[in-house]
């Protein structure tokens, strides 16, 4: 737990970068500062770890006082990631993950292990370890930056516009990525942006910071629903504010029963299920219904010479917990091209099915749905329309 | 008249031959001032580094002292070498170590300038991480900022060690040795071009050997230029 307590930051020529801050971050969530530049939040995050000293106040990260810690041992207790990366050029990858085990003469074979596990958790194989970043693309060179901010179990991660250098695709994966190691790692991480679609996509609470204050500090559901003031709501933008009323999650359009396949079934009878029920692709469960993968008739047809249950030739498949809203599943469909995503629950069990059928029922609901003239004219009324 | 076994015999020769000759008869000698020469360069850049790489580190930190420091360094390098050696003859008399002295001052602003250039071009991004990542100010200095600057160093190293190895020859006159007391005694002979050259050969090939090589050096230091193995 982070604790701000009165904090402030007053530069020696008067300028005051942080103003009597207080809030709580509690532990395990995903914190966003956000604001324009100028607006403290960078410094706020940066007196976390010290890299900055308030002027005044104080800061307790679990009850202790940040300032009775010697500088350099708490910051090897913090993980931090910055935009430009900060990787070493005359490091390897290897010694850049595991730069802070190192400081703490963490034994060979531990740090060795850590940076392997690490590496695959962002997709990329032992190959890279002794590569020089800029070897590296700017999305995997930003990977490794995240994960060098893990490697020494550090609880509480610093993220200074991370992705803001990277084109939007990458970027997305990315958010996506560290989204999902914190919930699995349990990290709490403070983020700093500028952009508001990322912040409302990964936050669990939002700080909306202007002239060095906090100005309003939610969630993104309820900043959405009550902007604390003007400036909020202008920093939201108009199209945000109306989204919110079509702010609806994955569980409410998706269809409740996809058809489905237990991982030990025999391709023979897959090829039956798909033809009785219609459909060309089948996702693959467990016993416990929990999802595993896909496979789809070309799939099938290919291997089945080969194989002899489905679960020797599934694939991976992209899913989305439930509660992810909507609108970034359709984004998601959209820009790269699914034609169906799978909704599963915390606990991996498989919820039901997004697909581009039921994003086209939203758009008809939402172009026509409240539009009672449209279905008030009678069908004659247009028909003479049409033959005049 | 003097008559010496082999003198026709010399004066016969074009002054390739003579050089020839000279090598031969005193190789040994050669190779002696030859050694002389180069260490009494060595020293002197070697003491040179000891000092102006902490300095330029530490003008790189506080940017204040930089346009001074450098600004002093600078005036050292304007005094002609012969002057310099004069006056410093003044003080510490003849020989060796007033040479090696010379060397070591002509040797500082080089390698300030370069040692500054180089920490102060590592990117604050690096330095910003390592700083946030938990390292010493120590660590940062060992870890990042010395890797980083090191081929711009290298190259301040080469600068250094290209004049050192001109001021050194100079330093016969201070009575030093080195290859600089072979072309000094083919001066005064009467048609000592091939000592002259005996001389001054190999002191050019000393020079363009040291910059060469530690260009290579420059160059492989270059994390820049860092791939796979």
């Amino acid at each position: 737990m982070i604790e701000f307590k009165n904090v402030s930051k007053i530069y020696g020529d008067g300028t005051k970068a942080v103003d009597d801050v207080s809030f709580t971050i509690n532990e395990g969530e995903f914190v966003v500062l956000i604001g324009t530049s100028g607006s403290g939040k960078t410094t706020t995050m940066r007196m976390i770890n010290r890299m900055i000293d308030s002027t005044s106040g104080e800061i307790l990260i679990d009850g202790k006082n940040i300032k009775d810690e010697n500088a350099v041992e708490l910051r090897r207790r913090i993980g931090y990631v910055i935009q430009q990366t900060g990787l070493m050029p005359h490091m390897t990858v290897y010694e850049n993950i595991v730069m802070v085990p190192k400081l703490l003469k963490w034994d060979k074979d531990k740090m060795r292990e850590t940076a392997e596990r690490l590496l695959k958790r962002v997709d990329m194989g032992n190959e890279f370890l002794d590569r020089y970043p800029q070897e590296l693309s700017g999305g995997q060179q930003q990977r490794i930056g995240v994960i060098r901010a893990l490697a020494a179990n550090q609880d509480i991660i610093l993220m200074d516009e991370p992705f803001g250098a990277l084109d939007p695709i990458t970027r997305d994966a990315l958010q996506e990525l560290v989204k999902h190691l914190q919930e699995e790692m349990g990290r709490t991480v403070v983020f700093v942006t500028h952009d508001m679609d990322e912040a409302l996509k990964l936050a669990d609470k939002i700080a909306i910071m202007s002239e060095g204050k906090v100005i309003q500090y939610d969630t993104p559901d309820n900043i959405l629903a009550a902007p604390a003031n003007e400036f909020v709501e202008s920093f939201l933008g108009e199209d945000r504010l109306q989204q919110r009323s079509t702010m609806q999650t994955v569980d409410q359009v998706m269809v409740k029963t996809p058809i489905t396949v237990t991982s030990d079934m025999t391709l023979a009878e897959s090829i039956r299920v798909m033809r009785d029920r219609r459909v060309d692709t089948l996702f693959v469960t467990d016993m416990h219904h929990v999802l595993q993968g896909v496979v789809d008739f070309e799939g099938i047809n290919k291997n089945r010479k080969k194989a002899e249950t489905v679960s020797e030739i599934m694939s991976h498949v992209y899913y989305v917990k439930s509660g992810t809203l909507l609108s970034s599943v359709a984004d998601k469909m959209l820009k790269r091209g699914y034609k169906n995503i799978p909704v599963v629950n915390e606990a991996g069990k498989l919820e039901g099915l997004v697909t581009r059928a039921s994003l086209v029922d939203i758009v008809y609901d939402t172009i026509w749905g409240d539009d009672e003239e449209v279905e008030s004219i009678p069908l004659e009324t247009t028909q003479y329309q049409e033959s005049e | 008249m003097l008559n010496i076994e082999g003198l026709d015999e010399l004066t016969q020769m074009n002054t390739f031959q003579q050089l020839i000759y000279y090598v031969q008869e005193n190789g040994a000698y050669l190779w002696e001032q030859f050694t002389r020469h180069f260490l009494i360069s060595i020293y002197g850049v070697l003491f040179a580094a000891i000092v102006a790489i902490p300095i330029g580190f530490y003008i790189a930190r506080h940017s204040k002292l930089a346009d001074w420091v450098v600004g002093a360094a600078n005036v050292i390098q304007t005094i002609p070498s012969l002057a310099m050696l004069s006056i410093l003859m003044l003080g510490f008399g003849i020989g060796v170590n007033t040479v090696i002295i010379t060397v070591f001052l002509y040797s500082l602003l080089p390698i300030v300038k370069n040692t500054y250039a180089g920490v102060k071009n590592v990117d604050n991004a690096l330095m910003d991480a390592a700083k946030g990542m938990g390292m010493t100010r120590w660590q940062q200095t060992y870890k990042v900022e010395l890797p980083m600057a090191i081929s711009v160093i290298m190259a301040g190293l080469r600068n250094a060690l290209v004049v050192a190895i001109g001021v050194t020859a100079i330093g016969t006159f201070i009575g030093a040795g080195g290859l600089g007391d072979i072309i000094q005694r083919g001066v005064n002979a009467s048609q000592g071009g091939a000592i002259i050259l005996a001389g001054a050969i190999p002191t050019a090939l000393m020079a363009v050997a040291a910059d060469l090589v530690l260009a290579w050096l420059e160059k492989k230091l270059d994390p820049s230029s860092r791939v796979r193995k």
